[in-house]
C-alpha cells in the first residue's frame, strides 16, 4: 500500500490526481460510466468487506493485532490504481442501497468507520499528514509549555505515550464532543471540556470528521433516492442488497399461540440459549425483572411466538407473585408489554435481540440478569451454571476456552451442542430465536429443510453445502451471493 | 422536631396546599426558560404527571408560568417529572407529521440510586437508607461534580435529593443541553468504574496507567473510607464479611497479603487477620488494595437514564409520595452536614404554614389588596419563606444567579466580537 517515494506512475496517468492517495474521505463521487456486471461486483465485494469488517468487531477487540491481521488478509491483492478505484466506486454504491432507514445508515457508518480506521491506522505516519494536508484538515494543536505541565498527565491517560512523544510529535486539542471513543472508554486527558490527543492517536479526530460528513452525505443521499429508484436495472440490486446484512430478525411472528404458558418452563431448559435461561429464572425466582431483562427476554418470548395477551398474563401472574399488586402491574408494567408488542407509544413494533445487541449493547449492572452470559459472566459462576445445568466438564472446558477468545456465539452453540448431544450445531448461531427455531427442530426429530418464500430469510440448508450454481446465469449468481451473505460465518 | 409525622393518605390534602402557596413556580419557570435565549423552549418542554391512582399522563406541556401554575393545580400531581424540548408543542404532538416530532435537547442527567450498592452495604438494603450509607452519596457527589466541572468544563450542576434514597444531578449548561445521545453515553462510561451484575464478583479492574480521573476519584474515596468502610460498615468485623472482600479478588490471587491497620494513616490500609501471601498474578494483582476501596465505594450511576435524551427525571420540588420529603436541591458548600433526614417534608412544611404570622406579614397583607395580581405572587415568595423550605429556594436561586451571570457574560462576549457598541 505505501510507494517507495513518487516515482511510481499510476496507469491512467490523467487520474493521478484523483487517486494518488490510498485513503479517502469519499467527498466527491466518482464520474466515469462502468458496466452493470461491475457495479454489481463491486457492490458486493464492499459488502462482503464490511461483513468482515462487523463480525471481525465482535469475535476480536478492534485494532488488536489479531484483528489486523485477520483484515489484512481479507483485503485481496490487485494493482494498486485498480483497488482504489473500486474502494471509491463501490463505497459510493453501497451509499445508495444503504442511505435509506435510520438502521441501515447506522449500521453502513458503523462499518466503513472501523474500516476507515483500520486503514488509516495502518498507514505511515507520513502518509497520515498527508491525508491531513489533502483534505486541509487542521485542528488545534497544544503549546510546548502547557504540553510540559501535563506531561505527566498525559502519559498516565493514553496508552502507549512517553515524555519523548510527547515533547517532539504534537499534541490535539479538541472539544470532548469530537473524541467520543477515547472519551467512553478513558483513554484520552480531559480538562475543562477539552480532550487531549497525542498524535498518534489522531485517528479518532479523522475518524469523527469522517462519520459527520458520511452522516450528512447520506441523508442527502436519501433525498435524491427516488431518481435512482426509478431505474430499474438498480431498483433490485439496490433492494437486495440493502437485506442482506440483516438476515433473519424474528420480526415476523410466525406460530402465534403455538405455545402454551404452561410449556414455558420446561421449554427454558430444552430449548432457550443461556442468556433466556438465565432470565427465566430469574423471573421465576425474584417475581421480577428490571426493564433490561424484560425487554430481552419479553421480546424473545415474543419472538418464539407468544401473542399479546399470553405475554400480560405470563408477565402479569409472576410479578403478583411478588411485590406488585395486580392493578400496579396494569398500571405500570401492561403498558411496556403492549408497547413491545407496536400498540403504544410510536407503535414500532419492536424485534427481538439480536445476539449481538446483547452482547454489545447496555451492559448488565447490579441487579441486571439480562445480557450474555458468555460475554457478561465471571468464567468462575459460568462454570458452575453450567456445571448445575450437567454439563461436562470437557466440555465446560470447551466452552471456557471459546470465552476466553471471545467468541461468545461460538460459545453458545457449543452448549446448544452440548446440550441436544450432536457433534455440530449445524448452523451459525447469530439470534436468541435462531437457537429456539433450531432447537425445536431438532428435538421433533430431524432438520427440514425449510422453503423460504421472504426474500430477507435464507435457506435453511447446512451453509458449508452451498454449492454455487453454474455461470450461465450471472445475475442469479449475484444474487444468490448476496443470499449467502445473510448468512454469516 | 424536623419532621412532621407524613402520611401518604394525607397528600390529597397536602399537595394542593402545597402547589397553591409554596411551590416555587416563578424559580422553576425562570430555570426552564433559560434566560429566554431560545424560542419557545420552556413552551417545548415536556412534562409527565402521576395522578392520584397512578394515573400516568405524558407530553403535558404550558405556554406560560400562569398555565403550569393552573394546570398543576388543577390536576395535583403526585409525582412531576420533566422530559426533554421537543421540535414541537408535545401537547400537540399527535397533531405533528410522524417522524417530524423530536426530542433536541435536555439537560444532561444522573441518578444514583442507593439501591445498585446493596451488594457492598451491610447497614440497610432496598429502598432503606441511614445516616451510614449516606456517605456512599456523599461520596457520589464529590467525585462526580469534580469529574464533570474540571474534565468535561461544565459550570451549571444542580444537585437534588430525590426524596427517598438516592440523588440526581442536572447538569444545565448550553453545552450540556446540546449533547447527542453518543456523547451522553461517552460522558457517562468516563465516569463509570464499577462494571457488571449480579454474575460478577470482581467489579472494579485497574491497570497501568492509572488514568488522572481514576486518581481523582481515589483521593476522594480515601478521604471517608476509613470511616464509612472500615468503622460505619465494619466490612472487616465479622469473617463472613472479611470473606466477601477476599472474595472479589479471589480469580486473580490464591493467597491474601496481610496488612497492618495504621491508626492515623491517611490512607486506609486493610487488616486481614489470615494469611501469607504470594500474588503469583502479574495481571492487575498490584492494586487489588485500590479496587476493593472503589468496588465499596465509587459512584454506581445507571448509564441508561444519562443516555436518553427524551428520558424523563423526576422534578426538582416534587414530592416523594412514599417519604413525603420534598426533592431539595443540596448546597454543596454543606455537603458533609446534608441529612436526609432533616429534608423538610411537605406535611412539616404545610405545618409551618399555618403558624401564627409575625406583625410585618400583616402590613404585606394590607398592600396586597391594593394590588391583587403581584399579591398573590408575593405572598407565596413570602409563605415558603416561613418554611423550612426556604433555605432550598435559596440554593435554587443562587444556582439561577450564577447561569443568568453566565448568560450574560457570554451575550457581552458575542457582542464584543461582532463589534456592538
Amino acid at each position: 500500500m505505501q510507494f517507495p517515494g513518487r516515482r511510481k506512475k499510476l496507469i491512467g496517468s490523467s487520474q493521478n490526481d484523483l487517486y494518488d492517495h490510498c485513503l479517502q474521505f469519499y467527498g466527491q463521487p466518482p464520474l466515469e460510466n462502468i458496466s452493470l456486471t461491475e457495479f454489481e461486483t463491486f457492490a458486493v465485494e464492499r459488502l462482503k468487506l464490511l461483513k468482515t469488517v462487523e463480525n471481525l468487531g465482535v469475535s476480536c477487540v478492534k485494532n488488536s493485532e489479531q484483528y489486523t491481521k485477520k483484515l489484512d488478509a481479507e483485503i485481496s491483492r490487485i494493482s494498486e490504481y485498480e483497488k482504489r478505484r473500486k474502494d471509491h466506486i463501490s463505497h459510493f454504491i453501497l451509499r445508495l442501497a444503504y442511505c435509506q432507514t435510520e438502521d441501515l445508515r447506522r449500521w453502513f457508518i458503523q462499518q466503513e468507520m472501523d474500516l476507515f480506521r483500520y486503514r488509516f491506522n495502518d498507514l505511515h505516519s507520513k502518509h497520515k499528514t498527508d491525508f491531513l494536508h489533502k483534505n486541509n484538515l487542521k485542528y488545534e494543536t497544544v503549546s510546548a509549555e502547557e504540553k510540559k505541565s501535563l506531561q505527566d498527565k498525559l502519559i498516565a491517560s493514553s496508552y502507549g505515550l512517553s515524555g519523548t512523544k510527547v515533547e517532539e510529535h504534537d499534541v490535539y486539542k479538541v472539544p470532548f464532543q469530537d473524541a467520543l471513543d477515547l472519551v467512553r472508554t478513558r483513554k484520552v486527558y480531559l480538562l475543562a471540556g477539552n480532550a487531549y490527543i497525542p498524535h498518534h492517536e489522531i485517528v479518532t479526530i479523522v475518524l469523527n470528521d469522517f462519520r459527520t460528513r458520511l452522516s450528512k452525505a447520506l441523508a442527502m443521499t436519501a433525498r435524491s433516492l427516488p431518481a435512482v429508484q426509478s431505474d430499474e436495472r438498480l431498483q433490485p440490486l439496490l433492494s437486495h442488497l440493502s437485506h442482506a446484512y440483516v438476515g433473519q430478525d424474528y420480526s415476523i411472528q410466525k406460530n402465534i399461540g403455538k405455545i402454551s404458558l404452561e410449556q414455558i418452563d420446561a421449554l427454558s431448559g430444552k430449548s432457550f440459549p443461556l442468556c433466556m435461561r438465565h432470565l427465566h429464572k430469574a423471573l421465576r425466582e425474584n417475581h421480577h425483572l428490571r426493564h433490561g431483562g424484560r425487554m430481552q427476554y419479553g421480546l424473545f418470548l415474543k419472538g418464539i411466538g407468544l401473542s399479546l395477551e399470553q405475554a400480560l398474563q405470563f408477565w402479569r401472574s409472576e410479578f403478583v407473585k411478588g411485590k406488585v399488586d395486580a392493578d400496579k402491574f396494569d398500571k405500570a408494567y401492561a403498558y411496556s408489554v403492549r408497547h413491545m408488542f407496536g400498540k403504544e407509544g410510536k407503535r414500532t413494533d419492536y424485534t427481538p435481540y439480536s445476539c449481538m445487541k446483547v452482547i454489545l449493547s447496555n451492559p448488565p449492572s447490579q441487579g441486571d440478569y439480562h445480557g450474555c452470559p458468555f460475554r457478561h459472566s465471571d468464567p468462575e459462576l459460568l462454570k458452575q451454571k453450567l456445571q448445575n445445568y450437567k454439563v461436562s466438564p470437557s466440555g465446560t472446558n470447551q466452552i471456557l476456552e471459546l470465552v476466553k477468545g471471545m467468541h461468545y456465539q461460538l460459545a453458545c452453540q457449543k452448549y446448544f451442542e452440548l446440550t441436544h448431544n450432536v457433534e455440530d450445531a449445524g448452523f451459525s448461531l447469530n439470534h436468541p430465536n435462531q437457537y429456539f427455531t433450531e432447537s425445536q427442530k431438532l428435538l421433533s426429530g430431524g432438520r427440514d429443510i425449510k422453503k423460504e418464500v421472504d426474500m430477507s430469510q435464507r435457506s435453511q440448508e447446512n451453509p458449508a453445502s452451498v454449492t454455487r450454481p453454474s455461470q450461465a446465469n450471472s445475475k442469479q449468481i449475484f444474487l444468490d451471493e448476496i443470499q449467502e451473505l445473510s448468512d454469516p460465518s | 422536631m424536623s419532621t412532621s409525622d407524613y402520611d401518604p393518605a394525607c397528600l390529597p390534602d397536602l399537595l394542593p396546599l402545597y402547589y397553591r402557596r409554596l411551590f416555587p413556580f416563578s424559580q422553576y419557570y425562570r430555570w426552564l426558560s433559560y434566560g429566554g435565549v431560545s424560542k419557545n423552549y420552556f413552551q417545548n418542554r415536556e412534562f409527565s404527571f402521576t395522578l392520584k391512582d397512578d394515573i400516568y399522563v405524558r407530553y403535558q406541556s404550558f405556554t406560560t408560568q400562569n398555565e403550569l401554575e393552573k394546570e398543576m393545580q388543577k390536576m395535583v400531581p403526585y409525582k412531576i417529572d420533566i422530559g426533554a424540548v421537543y421540535s414541537h408543542r408535545p401537547s400537540q404532538h399527535n397533531a405533528v407529521k410522524s417522524g417530524t416530532f423530536q426530542a433536541l435537547e435536555k439537560e444532561l442527567v444522573f441518578d444514583i440510586d442507593m439501591t445498585d450498592y446493596d451488594d457492598v452495604r451491610r447497614c440497610c438494603s432496598a429502598a432503606d437508607i441511614c445516616s451510614k450509607c449516606w456517605t456512599l452519596m456523599t461520596i457520589a457527589i464529590r467525585i462526580l461534580d469534580r469529574a464533570l466541572r474540571e474534565d468535561f468544563g461544565f459550570h451549571h450542576l444542580l444537585w437534588v435529593y430525590s426524596g427517598r434514597r438516592g440523588v440526581h444531578c442536572w447538569v444545565c449548561d448550553d453545552a450540556a443541553r446540546k449533547l447527542s445521545v453518543a456523547a451522553r453515553s461517552a460522558v457517562a462510561e468516563y465516569l463509570s468504574l464499577v462494571k457488571g451484575g449480579e454474575e460478577t464478583v470482581r467489579k472494579v479492574v485497574l491497570s497501568d496507567p492509572i488514568h488522572p480521573f481514576i486518581n481523582h476519584s481515589l483521593s476522594v474515596v480515601e478521604r471517608y473510607f476509613q470511616q464509612y468502610a472500615i468503622v460505619d460498615q465494619d466490612i472487616l468485623g465479622s469473617k463472613e464479611s472479611v470473606d466477601k472482600v477476599l472474595a472479589v479478588l479471589s480469580p486473580l490471587c490464591r493467597q491474601m497479603k496481610s496488612f497492618t491497620r495504621e491508626g492515623s494513616s491517611v490512607s486506609y490500609d486493610l487488616h486481614f487477620s489470615c494469611v501469607s501471601v504470594k500474588s503469583n498474578s502479574k495481571k492487575g494483582g498490584q492494586y487489588f488494595d485500590k479496587e476493593i476501596m472503589l468496588q465499596y465505594c465509587y459512584p454506581r450511576l445507571d448509564v441508561n437514564v444519562s443516555k436518553g435524551v427524551n428520558h424523563l427525571l423526576k422534578s426538582p420540588f416534587s414530592v416523594h409520595p412514599k417519604t413525603g420529603r420534598i426533592s431539595v436541591p443540596i448546597d454543596l458548600k454543606e455537603l458533609d452536614t446534608f441529612d436526609p433526614f432533616e429534608v423538610p417534608t411537605i406535611s412539616l412544611i404545610c405545618e409551618e404554614l399555618e403558624k401564627p404570622r409575625a406583625e410585618e406579614a400583616e402590613e404585606d397583607d394590607m398592600k396586597d389588596k391594593e394590588n391583587e395580581q403581584e399579591a398573590g405572587e408575593r405572598r407565596r415568595i413570602r409563605d415558603y419563606k416561613r418554611t423550612s423550605l426556604a433555605k432550598y429556594v435559596k440554593v435554587f436561586d443562587r444556582f439561577l444567579e450564577a447561569m443568568a451571570r453566565s448568560r450574560k457574560g457570554e451575550m457581552l462576549k458575542k457582542s464584543d466580537l461582532q463589534k456592538d457598541f
